[in-house]
């Protein structure tokens, strides 16, 4: 039974009906971060103050490569979605929210890009 | 429309300080920390791909007494992050919402992010030949 009157919605005040699929994204992300960090954290702890021929064969190493682009890829965008939420939480006005959504995004974006690119750069710089 | 003035819930400052409330609140704090650990660890990829003399740079900064301090702290965000995160996967699965259960696993995801943090730090200077 739907108790509200259709006006509602057609103001715009209504449900948007996409808040499933950014729970269940959080979610999945989450879960393919667990062994993806472990695997970063012992990796790296393993790699602590190496000079630059190390790490760049330990980088040009093809699954090191893949895992570190895949943690990249999927960790800025599950910081995103979680930034998202604190956002909407705490800016009240519409268009600080919008403004501040949007720097967000472009952030977590061209760090993304930028981590995945420098990973690429190397791997494929024939060292 | 949507911006009128509405009633308001009463906020952090009302309630008794409890331990999940803790934990929810340090997990958000935490997530923003990682977020930060993201962005060092881009800044360190990109320093590799730039080529050896800006690399030795960052490499002399995170190697500094005050990078060193602002990787821990990363490493503890991380942890917490990471073993609070799995807390809330149980929770979604339905399972672990009692208080007491509630209360233990928070408990136990504050010693799994120390312990998580110290081991990291301990391999760390291991294999840096510390000991």
């Amino acid at each position: 039974m739907n108790f509200r009157h259709p006006i509602g919605r057609a103001r715009g005040l209504g449900s948007a009906k996409h808040g499933t699929g950014h729970f269940i994204a959080q979610r999945v992300t989450a879960v393919f971060l667990v062994p993806l960090l472990i695997w970063f954290a012992v990796a790296i702890a393993n790699l602590a103050d190496a000079d630059y021929p190390t790490i760049v064969s330990w980088v040009s190493s093809p699954i090191v490569s893949v895992l570190l682009v895949s943690l990249i890829g999927i960790g800025f965008y599950h910081l995103y979605i979680g930034l998202q939420v604190i956002v909407e939480d705490y800016v009240a006005s519409d268009l600080n929210k919008l403004v501040t959504l949007l720097i967000l995004r472009a952030v977590c974006f061209l760090l993304g890009v930028a981590g995945i690119y420098s990973v690429l750069r190397i791997s494929f710089g024939g060292f | 429309m949507a911006n009128r003035a509405r009633p308001l819930s009463p906020h952090l400052q009302v309630y008794r300080w409890h331990l999940t409330m803790f934990t929810s609140i340090v997990h958000r704090v935490t997530g923003v920390g990682a977020g930060v650990g993201g962005l060092l660890l881009v800044w360190w990829l990109m320093a590799a791909a730039a080529g050896p003399d800006y690399f030795d740079f960052v490499r002399s900064i995170f190697g500094a007494w005050y990078g060193r301090l602002v990787l821990f702290g990363v490493t503890w965000s991380l942890a917490f992050h990471l073993a609070n995160g799995i807390r809330h996967l149980v929770w979604d699965l339905g399972a672990g919402f009692d208080l007491k259960t509630s209360h233990t696993s928070g408990v136990i995801t504050i010693i799994a992010s120390i312990v998580l943090t110290l081991a990291v730090w301990v391999y760390a200077y291991w294999s840096m030949g510390a000991f």
